[in-house]
This record gives structure tokens, C-alpha cells and sequence, in this order.
């Protein structure tokens, strides 16, 4: 028998720190591995958001008058928030067919960092949201969308859609380990629209009837949509209600609310995973 | 007792899902280097075993060891040590088998280099190198169980486990994976297998533990519980009903045994020990007296058999 050198346990602190980062990445690779063997995938992935804000661009770009700028410019931030929250449909669609596959107890039954699977999903949906935004923000700029604020404010404004997308990722993380028969996939691709449109990437929250209104201001969705058109310079629609104030901070609150609850729950579900 | 510690150990292992008690104190012993059969029906709590074993599971109570470590307080330890093969192949579709082999070595904590090399020559062992930069998706059963098993064996582990390995695949790949299991065997590595066909464990485990709803009810080397549950059935098959009485006296007198008459399919048999002793003096009996058989079959009980036979003998000791 060849003998390979049993590997040892990683003991002190440093060393289970780089295994985690190591197989981490491991993880990450295994994704980026998935993309280069199906670039028909990717760019499907692209091209559906990037239609999503060409469509109703042109659709409504000239039937919306949004006070203070053109409808372009509104919309533009709505659908890069829109997208980083479409996104938990992507991890949500990895981690469950990983879970029902088997592949997930298989990594489970390796002397792998637990946190695994979990940092290395975080890496490859990051990467990809970064990807996709650029990709987003390539087509807004085609059609006209620009920003006005310095570049300072602009980055900040990435950074609230990357929050946003971080999230998404928990909370996928966690309903594709619940979740895992393919129809909870179907229930999750259609919810996620009501989800979408009750916000104010489309239009104004204030052209609702009342209580849609409302439930639509306190759409995370809003919150970041409302942040980044700050953040950007671009027309806001109607400014007066409380939360629509404080925008960057509810878009920087509503996602470490999400995080600060799904991230333990996931790590949890995870280790005991069937227990 | 300064006997070696055996590979595995479970003491009363119990595992509930709501009403259903999956593992009802579950006892084995495994010694090192040899091959044992998990023998059971649908739910008897097969792959509930081998998940606690394998570190997926926490056991309700109970303990358990493999290869020298308890299962729930140094399950690291464990995992370095094991190889599972699960009830449904467990690799990457989208990737290469190739692919597959490196990221789980990598996962091993083995280098680049050494994953790769150990790719190549997991690949080459279960010939699949012509097939290595194809993505999973186009391999057939048989080669991906084989890409399975070889995901497994990537640090040559010291316990292995096989959740039915061979369900679902043709006659010749379930003799790839058969030989695959001897010739590990043969390199002293120790086998745990679960299966629903007693001629799998029949073919490959030193022992044997026949388990239902839970719990071990029989256990032994393979021919000690066939002597149990009476060993091979012997069926003969008449042309005509009118000679069932004159072939199931034959039969009588060659098996020793008890026979048993259908007389819808104008068939009679009993139980044999030595088969194909049985089986020359049958027809030679036959022969003797002028009577023609159809069909006389040899054939191994069936799973069914042996559980009948086992559940009844409990109920003769319990009552
Ligand atoms: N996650 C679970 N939730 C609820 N019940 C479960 C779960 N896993 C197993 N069971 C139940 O526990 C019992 C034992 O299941 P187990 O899968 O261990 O059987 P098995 O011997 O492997 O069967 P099979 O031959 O069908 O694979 C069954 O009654 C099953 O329904
Ligand atoms: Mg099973």
C-alpha cells in the first residue's frame, strides 16, 4: 500500500485559522471550477439583470416623471439593489442541491474546516455579485445613468449593495439547508418577485395605495435603493417619510440585522445538520 | 485482555427521529483488517449506523470508536482516518473526475502536488483516466461509484464505509466494486459494508451482523448463520403434479430435511448443506427411479428467508 502521511488535526489557533481560509477557498474554486466549465451559465446570470434594466428603461423611460431627473437615473440604483437581492436564489439553488446530492455529508466526513463550506460559498457569491455589478453598472452607464457624487460617495454606495448581498447570502445559506426539496427552489424563484416590485426599484413608494406604501418602505430592498441614489446623486422621488431620511443608516441596519441573525442560525444548522 | 482494539466498537448506540427509533442500542465489534456485513431490510436503520459512525451523526446515546477514536469527542481525528462511501454516489456532477479527486484531496489537507499526483493514481486504479477530464455528468453508474469509491480512498484510510455499495448497478459493475472491496480487504484495510443481499456479504465479510428495526438480531461468519437459517434451498420442478409425492420423498431422503410442496408450480424443495453433493445424488436418485425433472435449482435463500427464520427463532427463545 503507498503510505501518504497522515495529515494531522490543525492544534494551535493559527494553524486552524489558515486550514479555514485554505479550505475556504478550496470551496470557492470548486464554484469558479463550475463557471469555467459552464460559461453559458454566467452569462445567462449577466444578462438577466442587465435585460431586467434595459427593458424597463426603455419600457418606462419616457411614460415616469421622476421630479428632479429622468427615470434612467432612478432606475439604475433600484436594479443594482434589486439584483444583489435576487441573488439569494443562487445560494439558496447551490447549497440545497449540494445538501440533497449528498455532496454536503460527504464534506462533512472530511477533516475539513467546518466553516468550509460556508466561507467558500461566501467567496464565490461575493466574487460573483462583484462581477455582476460591474457588469450592471458597464449597461447603466450606456444608457445614460451617471453619478454625481464624489467617488468617495460612489464606493460607499458599492459597499451598501455588497452589504446587502452578504445578507442575501445568509439567508440563502440558511433556507437551502432547511429547504431542500426542488420545489422549495420554485416556491423561493417565485417569491422573490412580490419581494422586488413591493420596493421602490421600480417607482415611488408614495404612488402606492397606503399600507403598500408602507410595507414597501420598510423593504430592505428600499432601504438600499434609497441609500445608493443618495450615495450616487441621483433622484430619490418623494423624500418625506422617516425612514426615507435615514436611508444609509437603514441600509446599513437592515442587513446586519439579517446577518447578525441568519449567519448564527446557518453555522448552527450546518453543525447539526440532520442531528 | 490484551487483545488489539478493534477498528470499530459500538456500545447501545440509540437515535430516534420523532416516533421512529432508527437505532434501538446497537452493539458491533469490528475487528482490524477484516471486512463485516451490515445485513438489513429498507429502514432497518443501515445507513443510520454507518452515519453515526462516520462522524455525520451524534448519536441520542451510546457509544462508538473507529480506528481508535470516539466518534463524537474526536471526530477530527476520526475523519482523517475514514473513508464513506454513502448510499447515493456523492461527487461533483459539473466537474471532471479528475477535478473531483484533487478538491477532496486538497480538502485532505494534502498539498497541490500530492492531490494531483494522487488524482492520477486513484484515476489510473479505477480505470478511469480516459474518461478523467470528462465532467461526471456523462459517466455511467458503474463509473461513477468507481469515482466514489476512489474519492474515498484518497488517504488510503484505515476504516472504510460502504452504505450499499452495489445497489442500482449491473452484474459487472457490481463485481468491479466487489473486487475493489477484496482487494482492500487484502491490504488490510477495514471494511464496514451495508447490503440488502445476503449473497454480497455472503461474497465478501468475515462476519456478518443481521440487523432489523434498529438492533443486531443475529450475528456470525457467513456460514455459521447459514447453518443458522439452513443454509442453500434446493427446488425441483416436475413435469407432472402426479409425481410430487415420489419427488418430495427423494428429496426427503438426499436433503435430510423437512420438504416443501407448491403444488401450483409442481415444485418441491428443502434445504441443503453441502450443495452440489446434494444436487449429484438428487439427479442420480432421479435417474434411478425413472423420474423426469423439469428444473432442479440451487439457490440461496433469500432475504426474506433469513428474516423469517431469524425473527422466528427470537420469538422461540423469548417464548
Ligand atoms: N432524517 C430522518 N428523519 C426521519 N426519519 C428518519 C431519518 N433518517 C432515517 N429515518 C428513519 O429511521 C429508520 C432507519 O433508517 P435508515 O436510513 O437507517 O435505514 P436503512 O437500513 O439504511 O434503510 P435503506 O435500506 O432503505 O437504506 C427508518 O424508519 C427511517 O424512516
Ligand atoms: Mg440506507
Amino acid at each position: 500500500m503507498t503510505t501518504t502521511t497522515l495529515p494531522q488535526p490543525p492544534g494551535t489557533l493559527g494553524e486552524r485559522l489558515r486550514w479555514a481560509l485554505a479550505d475556504g477557498w478550496t470551496v470557492t474554486r470548486r464554484d469558479l471550477a463550475h463557471r469555467a466549465r459552464q460559461p453559458g451559465m454566467t452569462v445567462t446570470d449577466l444578462l438577466f439583470p442587465v435585460m431586467i434594466m434595459l427593458m424597463f428603461g426603455f419600457l418606462f423611460g419616457g411614460a415616469m416623471a421622476v421630479p428632479g431627473g429622468d427615470y434612467t437615473e432612478f432606475l439604475v440604483p433600484g436594479v443594482l439593489a434589486l439584483t444583489m437581492v435576487f441573488g439569494v436564489e443562487a445560494t439558496f439553488t447551490a447549497i440545497s442541491t449540494d445538501a440533497a446530492r449528498g455532496i454536503t455529508d460527504r464534506f462533512r466526513s472530511l477533516p475539513m474546516a467546518p466553516s468550509a463550506v460556508v466561507v467558500g460559498r461566501c467567496g464565490a457569491d461575493m466574487l460573483g455579485a462583484v462581477v455582476t455589478l460591474t457588469a450592471m453598472v458597464v449597461a447603466g452607464l450606456a444608457i445614460g445613468w451617471r453619478w454625481h457624487g464624489s467617488l468617495a460617495a460612489a464606493l460607499a454606495a458599492f459597499g451598501l449593495l455588497l452589504l446587502l448581498r452578504l445578507a442575501m447570502l445568509w439567508l440563502g445559506i440558511y433556507l437551502g439547508l432547511v429547504m431542500r426539496s426542488p420545489e422549495a427552489v420554485m416556491a423561493l424563484q417565485i417569491l422573490v418577485w412580490p419581494i422586488g416590485f413591493l420596493s421602490n426599484a421600480f417607482v415611488a413608494p408614495g404612488t402606492m395605495p397606503g399600507w403598500l406604501g408602507t410595507v414597501t418602505e420598510w423593504n430592505p430592498l428600499s432601504a438600499t435603493a434609497g441609500a445608493i441614489r443618495e450615495l450616487f446623486g441621483n433622484p430619490a422621488w418623494a423624500a418625506d417619510s422617516w425612514l426615507s431620511q435615514y436611508a444609509v443608516l437603514a441600509a446599513v441596519a437592515w442587513p446586519a440585522v439579517l446577518i447578525a441573525v441568519f449567519c448564527p442560525l446557518s453555522i448552527r444548522r450546518y453543525r447539526r445538520l440532520s442531528y | 485482555m490484551s487483545s488489539p482494539e478493534p477498528a470499530i466498537e459500538a456500545n447501545g448506540l440509540r437515535k430516534r427521529y420523532g416516533d421512529t427509533a432508527a437505532l434501538d442500542g446497537f452493539d458491533l465489534v469490528v475487528p482490524a483488517g477484516t471486512v463485516h456485513g451490515l445485513l438489513g431490510p429498507n429502514g432497518a436503520g443501515k445507513t443510520t449506523a454507518v452515519r453515526i459512525l462516520s462522524t455525520l451523526l451524534r448519536p441520542d446515546s451510546g457509544t462508538a470508536r473507529v480506528a481508535g477514536f470516539d466518534v463524537v469527542r474526536a471526530h477530527q481525528h476520526v475523519r482523517y482516518r475514514i473513508g464513506l462511501v454513502g448510499q447515493h454516489a456523492a461527487v461533483d456532477e459539473v466537474l471532471s473526475g479528475r477535478q473531483n479527486l484533487v478538491m477532496f484531496g486538497r480538502l485532505y489537507h494534502l498539498g497541490t502536488r500530492a492531490a494531483e499526483r494522487k488524482a492520477d493514481e486513484l484515476l489510473n486504479r479505477f480505470r478511469l483516466t480516459d474518461a478523467g477530464n470528462k465532467p461526471v455528468k456523462q459517466y455511467s453508474g458503474g463509473m461513477r461509484r468507481r469515482l466514489d469509491l476512489a474519492v474515498s480512498l484518497v488517504l488510503a484510510p484505515s476504516v472504510l464505509f460502504l452504505d450499499e455499495p452495489t445497489t442500482g448497478l449491473d452484474p459487472r459493475a457490481r463485481n468491479e466494486v466487489w473486487d475493489e472491496v477484496r482487494g482492500l480487504a487484502a491490504t488490510g484495510t477495514t471494511v464496514l459494508l451495508t447490503t440488502q443481499y445476503l449473497e454480497e456479504a455472503d461474497q465478501l465479510a468475515d462476519a456478518i451482523s443481521v440487523i432489523d428495526e434498529g438492533r443486531v438480531i443475529a450475528e456470525g461468519t457467513p456460514d455459521e448463520l447459514k447453518r443458522r437459517i439452513g443454509a442453500d434451498r434446493i427446488d425441483v420442478v416436475v413435469h407432472d403434479s402426479v409425481d410430487l409425492g415420489r419427488a418430495a420423498d427423494l428429496l426427503a431422503k438426499v436433503a435430510g430435511a423437512e420438504t416443501t410442496t407448491d403444488v401450483d408450480r409442481r415444485q418441491v424443495s428443502a434445504p441443503v448443506h453441502d450443495r452440489m453433493a446434494a444436487l449429484t445424488e438428487l439427479v442420480r436418485a432421479f435417474t434411478d427411479e425413472g423420474l423426469a425433472a423439469e428444473d432442479v435449482a440451487l439457490r440461496r435463500p433469500t432475504l426474506d428467508e433469513v428474516f423469517l427464520r431469524l425473527t422466528n427463532h427470537e420469538k422461540e427463545r423469548a417464548a
